[in-house]
């Protein structure tokens, strides 16, 4: 997909008029739950029992200040990263070769098994793994948050790899091995210095789907191993209603995933759709 | 070189489904301190008189093709309107992804608290239509649509983002040949826009319908299945077995059927795909 393609029929110019307006009119929706999280976010408690609600208020940082202070915040955040760093190296590891295996000998089956794994519904995996991790003792350790969060970030890691191997061309490959190139120093040493944009890309896609994974953290993890979303979500609901201080919570979940999805969005849109328009 | 990687897959999702047959066929309420009993296929046939059951599957029909309905037109006219030469279409593209690459728990989180009965901003910006005050989350009558709201406001792009894939690849000659023929602008998007759009929408449809039937964060968060049972759907019907009444066996037969309900949709899926040589990796 081509982003700037030529001007094509039926992508008229829209020069002028209220006709120019129309498609932010459709995004805006898509965009406003966002900007009324971060200003409820910026509103003290009391403003934010305003009804109607207001728009004009002295923006303040207390909301962020509380929520850190009477939540161990900052460790559920640490939990997060550690997991997610975690899953993510293994998910690459694992991955990285697979995906190049796949590309360049055309193994459709282990693509297929991989869109199964893609679409199977996560409790079914939780049951029998909160069974087995209950049996021998590793619930609430960040070993089976990492082994679990692979579910999620390993298809996602060789799906968009695959993509990204099958652009090598096979004549520099070729050329290695006329070298004396294994066909391991082929994949180390020409094939992965050249898919480093898609390397990164799906390094951090993985990262962001295990620090969006709420399912598998909810059950296996406890209160010392809790990453941010359950942890927040469990205490939004114990708590009372303060709505200045969920919104700053969800800001601070929500930050990094936008400007990672900003950081890589070309590529995420070829994960998305991989495949969709080409034969 | 994949070997370890399918050994991973292998072990982390081959194993699971062994072990949840062999659950499904036994009793076993995990917090007595009971060991589990063989009991064939009582397990099943209990689920098939469970109106539980049945009710959660009626909840989940509704919830994914109410939200279908609202999905495929809404993504399709998403990128009709983004598809165009406009100032700032490059952004505008990249704003798409937010709403779908968004931690669901969170948005969760933000929608429940906009969709607040009486000083939530959505019944504020409705009274200011006329429309009177309403218990979204807490009537059942309005929570699966209220739900279907949300998921359509996170998955409506990605309909759209398919369907701008589709519309880069449309030629421009069969435009031109309906333009000298005096095709209007609907005739010519009923006449050669939706025909070439037609095998990705389905695709892109398929996706979601799919994902739509595993629904989980969402709904959790905002409603855990509630008021009552009114949202529950099969997913939190079966989270419900598994992890509050710790009735893992019922809970692992319930699994296997909804597994096979899964697997069927996607096959199908896959067979279409196969058809249309087009496929897709959806969040």
């Amino acid at each position: 997909m081509s982003p700037d393609a030529a001007v094509k029929p039926g992508a008229r110019l829209d020069g002028t008029g209220p006709a120019r307006l129309l498609p932010w009119a459709a995004i805006a929706p898509l965009l406003l739950p966002f900007a009324w999280m971060l200003v409820t976010s910026l509103k003290t408690h009391a403003e934010n029992l305003n009804y109607p609600p207001t728009l004009i208020f002295q923006p303040t940082a207390q909301n962020y200040v509380e929520v850190f202070s009477e939540n161990p915040l900052t460790r559920y955040l640490v939990n997060s990263v550690i997991i997610g760093i975690g899953s993510t190296a293994l998910a690459l590891a694992l991955g990285t070769p697979a995906a190049y295996t796949i590309a360049r000998w055309r193994q459709r089956r282990l693509a297929l098994l991989l869109l199964t794994a893609r679409l199977m519904p996560g409790v079914a995996c939780l049951v029998p793994w909160y069974m087995v991790f209950r049996a021998i003792g590793l619930l609430d350790t960040y070993a089976a948050l990492i082994l679990t969060h692979l579910i999620v970030s390993l298809p996602i890691v060789v799906w968009l790899l695959i993509g990204f191997f099958e652009d090598v061309p096979q004549e520099l490959e070729d050329a290695g091995r006329i070298d004396g190139c294994s066909n391991w120093a082929c994949f180390r040493r020409i094939a992965l210095p050249l898919v480093r944009p898609g390397f990164v890309a799906a390094a951090i896609l993985a990262f962001i789907y295990s620090w969006n994974n709420f399912l598998f953290s909810l059950i296996l993890a406890g209160d010392r191993t809790a990453p941010l979303p359950v942890a927040v979500f469990s205490f939004i609901t114990y708590g009372m209603i303060n709505w200045g201080g969920l919104t700053a919570a969800a800001t601070v979940i929500l930050l990094p995933v936008i400007v990672l999805t900003l950081a890589i969005q070309r590529h995420i849109v070829r994960g998305l759709t991989a495949g969709a328009s080409k034969g | 070189m994949p070997a370890p990687a399918v050994a991973a897959l292998l072990a982390l999702m081959v194993f699971p489904l062994v072990y949840t047959v062999w659950l499904s066929l036994n009793r076993w309420i995990v917090s007595a301190q009971a060991r589990p009993s063989f009991v064939g296929l009582a397990n099943y046939v209990q689920l098939a008189h469970d109106p539980s059951f049945w009710h959660a599957l009626g909840r989940t029909l509704l919830f994914c093709a109410f939200g279908l309905a609202l999905q495929v037109p809404l993504g399709l006219g998403l990128a009709l309107l983004v598809h165009r030469e406009f100032r700032g279409r490059g952004v505008a593209r990249t704003l798409l992804l937010l709403p779908m690459m968004a931690t669901p728990a969170a948005i969760a989180l933000v929608w429940s608290m906009m969709l607040e009965p009486s000083l939530g901003v959505l019944n504020y910006a409705l009274s200011l239509l006329g429309v009177a005050k309403r218990a979204w989350l807490a009537d059942p009558a309005l929570v699966i649509p209220a739900l279907v709201v949300v998921d359509t406001w996170q998955w409506c792009p990605l309909i759209a983002l398919f369907c701008l894939a589709g519309l880069a690849v449309i030629p421009a000659e069969p435009y031109e040949a309906a333009r000298i023929d005096g095709a209007t602008a609907w005739q010519q998007f009923r006449y050669v826009t939706l025909p070439f759009l037609r095998p990705i929408l389905v695709v892109a449809a398929m996706f979601r319908a799919i994902d739509s039937l595993k629904t989980f964060d969402l709904i959790y968060v905002m409603t855990q299945g509630g008021p009552g049972r009114a949202s529950e759907t099969l997913n939190l019907f079966g989270f419900h077995l598994a992890f509050h009444y710790f009735n893992m066996g019922y809970a692992s037969a319930f699994l296997v059927v909804f597994l096979a309900l899964v697997l069927g949709a996607s096959l199908a899926l896959i067979a279409l795909r196969e058809r249309r040589s087009a496929t897709a990796y959806v969040a």
